[in-house]
């Protein structure tokens, strides 16, 4: 059921002296929704753009159904793309736009051979089918310059999908949505994604979204994999720190395994759930913030102090000071600043995690953000810093 | 803020004078005569002339019809180069253009002339023998200036820097991912040109096209130093009517007014569909 | 590209740069001939040169014709300036059609617009009783050059960020000296580019001065032209040397000002993004 239908191997992207893409090895199956996550700069958008064929790998290959594509160029793919700033033709109105990739004559499948060209009445038919999937009836008139966010990017959608493609390719499609509209947009999505079989290869940097859609979640930094899995996967049993990070809010302490099931973090042992790794080996030990039960001193197996109190709503956030370290906890009573709490860890609140070049890089919470730490660095240069090239977004 | 606006007074005051007055003149002279009376004899007068006038409006049509020719391929290429090589070419482009258009007109003579550049080039490497051997003529030279070959020359040679500059200004801004959706759908080069690329640049080419013309028909320097003065063009005419032998300051205002109604009807459609020529101004 | 069609499109390129350079080339060449021949190269000499910059009628040609531009550059641009600010802070309705008035002089072909000053100027010379000449010829390229100027501040005027303007207020200026201290250094670029054309566009105008000038006073393209019709002489070969060689260090600066524009632009954006 789950045929293989594209792979990326041994996929590497250099441009001048900046590697983007660093040995990529990725297959998509027939009929999945696939997203690539991460943050900006991480390859991403390379990566999808190597697969819709708008940039050449500098080493590797690109398999569609087993036959070799890396120079074969867009549009003699069968993959379309909606792109990021939706990319319609000003010139042509609404129509015109969706049915502007049937209006050229294509071979069935993409596959060489006569090509055929659709008749009138067939393309007007698709066309306002498609519209009326995307909930755009009665717009095939209109203007594209005059219609809102939303509309441009169903209008975007149609356009692609019009064409029946069995791989369809989002760059960050609902970026400049608004968030009701986009949690709207993300159910229409998967729901066509569904209805129509299609592949779908989605690119963003918002996790929310990649574990609300996706089959399959792809986590990128610094043009390497991090981890592939589902989505409870990667949240569950995130594989590094940086991945723990990332995907949703995690403490991440260092601790030592003595043995299977048994934890040690700030010189307290705990009893864990994970096994497979050697004596006395150092680990990163995560624990979510909704794992944290908060209780009086005198019962928590660790103690700490509340140094930070941020009501959301739904929980507070509070920071805990816990021997120099800082936890986020989410809790729905309220704790006042200064106030010394003990708790407790359920076994299976802890996932433990090799040592990776992320340890130590994220989980604590004196600050949320990196960028808010390098401020505090006076020979902080950012210029020196890996950052996004022109190429990446 | 209300002050900043007064700012502009003293200068609507100077627009008034000497942009809004002369045309006001213009047209109260053109439907005048010397002893003053009101009437259209000016213009009944230059149907006399009519062949001056269907002259210079082939031979602007001609100079456009090959600046365009010449100017959109050209405009295309350069716009497809990386940014540091476009800069250069557009730049070498503009140069000539602020050299002296009458030295520029002036140089043309030395090479077109008969005992010029090009004809003892020609004659240097024997083509008139050749071509005298085969079709029994004696010729010694090709008659090449004071022709309207070479009229035309002189304007596309003038003028074809303004119809390059606006095409690709306009081509330089067309979304990169408009050009990369039509070929996500299936457009091949060509057909990326046809449907994306040469409809999004017509506003450049309307501009192109009046930056030319509008010159081409009006231009008198070219036609006296290429033309040889001999056929006039209407810019000769309107010259002699004011500062030449023909003083009657009325009919050249008459001519004048013809073709001002001209330029503000090619301005007004340019303002409808084009991109404005300040872009092509600023060089 | 495919490669043959590069070196095709490439080929053509050179063609038509070829085809813009040619006369240009052919005129310093034979400036520096040594007969008077313009098609017959005799040997190498500096004598047009000389006889050039002996030449009174060329040299006060040239001095009025520098005296005319840089005044009217200057007027220009101070008038200009103004006047776009103004246009700037008026209502659409009001503005919309100043602005169309402005831009006849551009759009309206030359000879139109020296034909109708030289009407005005006639007709004014009978009533006020005095000629046509230097105060003429200033009015006019004055006249055509504000409109340049503003073409050009304008848009810097529409980038610039309308809250700079209220910032500056908000911290203690007054409108006079959020003007000064903001608006003016914002919109610079555009002022001096404008100065440049306006200086250009008067230096290289022909027609507009043979309607306005008179017979008194001569700029370098009036004389010019009397000389191609008249004597042709390698002098005029000499001059358009002369102008070739300002224009294009005058070009090569101001291209390399901008080229250290974009790229401090740049590095601002990367920055920004990060």
């Amino acid at each position: 059921m789950s045929k293989e239908l594209i792979r990326l191997s041994d996929c590497t992207m250099a441009f001048d002296d900046d590697t983007i893409l660093d040995n990529i090895n990725l297959y998509i199956n027939d009929q999945e929704f696939l997203t690539l996550l991460g943050p900006s700069g991480c390859g991403k958008t390379t990566t999808l753009r190597i697969i819709g064929g708008f940039l050449e790998p500098t080493s590797g290959d690109v398999y569609f159904d087993g036959v070799r594509m890396n120079d074969v160029p867009p549009h003699k793919r069968m993959v379309n793309t909606v792109f990021q700033k939706y990319a319609l033709f000003p010139h042509l109105n609404v129509f015109d736009n969706v049915a502007f990739g049937l209006r050229i004559p294509k071979t069935a499948d993409g596959r060489p051979g006569r090509k055929v060209k659709l008749s009138k009445d067939e393309i007007r038919k698709r066309v306002l089918e498609m519209l009326g999937i995307v909930s755009l009836k009665g717009f095939e008139e209109r203007s594209v310059t005059s219609l809102s966010g939303g509309q441009q990017q169903r209008v975007a959608i149609a356009r692609a999908l019009v064409n029946h493609p069995k791989v369809l390719l989002l760059d960050e499609p609902l970026g400049a949505l608004d968030m009701r509209l986009r949690k709207d947009m993300q159910n229409e999505l998967k729901n066509i994604q569904q209805a129509m079989g299609i592949t779908f290869i989605y690119v963003t940097h918002d996790q929310e979204e990649a574990l609300a859609m996706s089959d399959t979640v792809v986590v990128m930094n610094e043009g390497v994999i991090q981890q592939i899995g589902t989505p409870e996967d990667i949240y569950n049993e995130p594989k590094n720190a940086f991945v723990a990070d990332f995907i949703g809010e995690s403490n991440i302490v260092d601790g030592i395994m003595h043995a299977d099931a048994v934890v040690e973090i700030f010189h307290r042992k705990f009893r864990c759930l994970d096994k497979g790794f050697a004596p006395m080996e150092q680990v990163d030990v995560v624990i979510r913030p909704e794992d944290v039960q908060i209780v009086p001193e005198k019962e928590g197996q660790l103690v700490g102090t509340v140094t930070n109190v941020t009501f959301k709503g739904v929980h507070y956030d509070i920071i805990v000071d816990f021997y120099g370290f800082k936890w986020l906890i989410q809790t729905t009573r309220f704790y006042p600043v200064d106030t010394k709490i003990g708790i407790k860890i359920d076994p299976d609140g802890f996932h433990i995690m090799k040592k990776s070049r992320y340890s130590g890089m994220f989980g604590d919470y004196s600050s949320y953000s990196e960028e808010y730490e390098e401020l505090a660095d006076v020979n902080y240069d950012p210029d020196e810093d890996e950052g996004s090239t022109d190429e990446e977004e | 803020m209300k002050r900043n606006k007064l700012f502009s007074i003293p200068y609507v005051v100077w627009m008034a004078l000497f942009v809004v007055a002369p045309i006001v003149l213009v047209v109260i002279y053109s439907f005048t005569t010397v002893d003053g009376g009101v009437t259209l004899s000016n213009f009944t007068r230059m149907i006399d002339y009519i062949g001056v006038f269907i002259r210079s409006f082939w031979l602007a049509f001609v100079a456009t019809v090959i600046c365009f020719a010449l100017g959109y391929p050209i405009a295309y290429m350069i716009a497809k180069e990386r940014a540091g090589v476009q800069r250069l070419c557009m730049a070498l482009i503009m140069l000539p253009m602020w050299m002296n258009f009458l030295l520029r007109t002036y140089a043309w003579m030395s090479i077109l002339e008969n005992t010029g550049l090009l004809n003892r080039f020609f004659s240097a490497i024997g083509l008139f023998d050749l071509i005298n051997q085969i079709f029994g003529t004696s010729l010694t030279h090709f008659n090449m200036i004071n022709t309207p070959g070479a009229v035309v020359l002189g304007m596309v040679y003038n003028f074809l820097p303004f119809m390059i500059l606006p095409i690709h200004s306009v081509i330089g801004k067309i979304d990169r991912n408009l050009i990369e959706a039509a070929q996500d759908l299936g457009s091949n080069g060509y057909h990326v040109f046809r449907k994306v690329i040469f409809p999004l640049s017509l506003p450049g080419v309307l501009s192109g096209i009046t930056m030319v013309f509008v010159p081409a028909v009006s231009t008198f320097v070219i036609s006296k130093l290429l033309g040889g003065g001999k056929d006039l063009l209407l810019g000769d005419l309107i010259e002699l009517q004011f500062l030449g032998s023909a003083y009657n300051p009325h009919l050249g205002s008459a001519i004048s007014l013809v073709m001002m109604v001209v330029v503000m009807i090619c301005m007004l459609l340019m303002n409808r569909f084009g991109e404005g020529e300040e872009t092509a101004v600023m060089l | 590209m495919k490669r043959e069609r590069r070196a095709g499109n490439r080929l053509f390129m050179a063609l038509i740069f070829l085809f813009l350079y040619a006369p240009i080339f052919v005129l310093i060449v034979f400036s520096f001939n040594s007969t008077k021949s313009r098609a017959v190269w005799s040997g190498f000499s500096l004598d047009w040169y000389r006889e050039l910059m002996q030449d009174s009628e060329i040299l006060s040609a040239l001095s009025t014709t520098l005296s005319v531009s840089i005044l009217a550059a200057l007027i220009a641009t101070v008038a200009g300036t103004f006047a776009a600010i103004g246009f700037y802070n008026m209502r659409k309705k009001w503005s919309r059609p100043l602005i169309t008035i402005n831009n006849i002089p551009v759009i309206n072909a030359d000879i139109a617009t020296g034909v109708s000053l030289c009407l005005l100027f006639v007709a004014a010379c009978g009533i006020l009783h005095f000629d046509l000449g230097y105060g003429t010829l200033l009015v006019a390229h004055i006249t055509f050059n504000i409109p340049y100027v503003i073409m050009s501040i304008m848009p810097k005027l529409y980038q610039m960020d309308k809250h700079l303007i209220d910032a500056a207020q908000d911290l203690g200026c007054t409108w006079m000296q959020a003007f000064y201290k903001v608006v003016v250094p914002e919109i610079m670029p555009g002022i001096i580019n404008g100065m440049l054309i306006a200086f250009t566009m008067s230096i290289d105008d022909f027609v507009i001065s043979y309607f306005t000038a008179g017979s008194k006073v001569q700029t370098l393209s009036m004389t010019i032209y009397s000389m191609t019709r008249k004597r042709i002489s390698p002098e005029i070969n000499a001059v358009s040397t002369l102008l070739f060689v300002t224009v294009l260090v005058l070009l090569a600066i101001v291209n390399m000002r901008e080229m250290q524009q974009e790229k401090a632009h740049k590095k601002a954006l990367v920055r920004a993004r990060q």
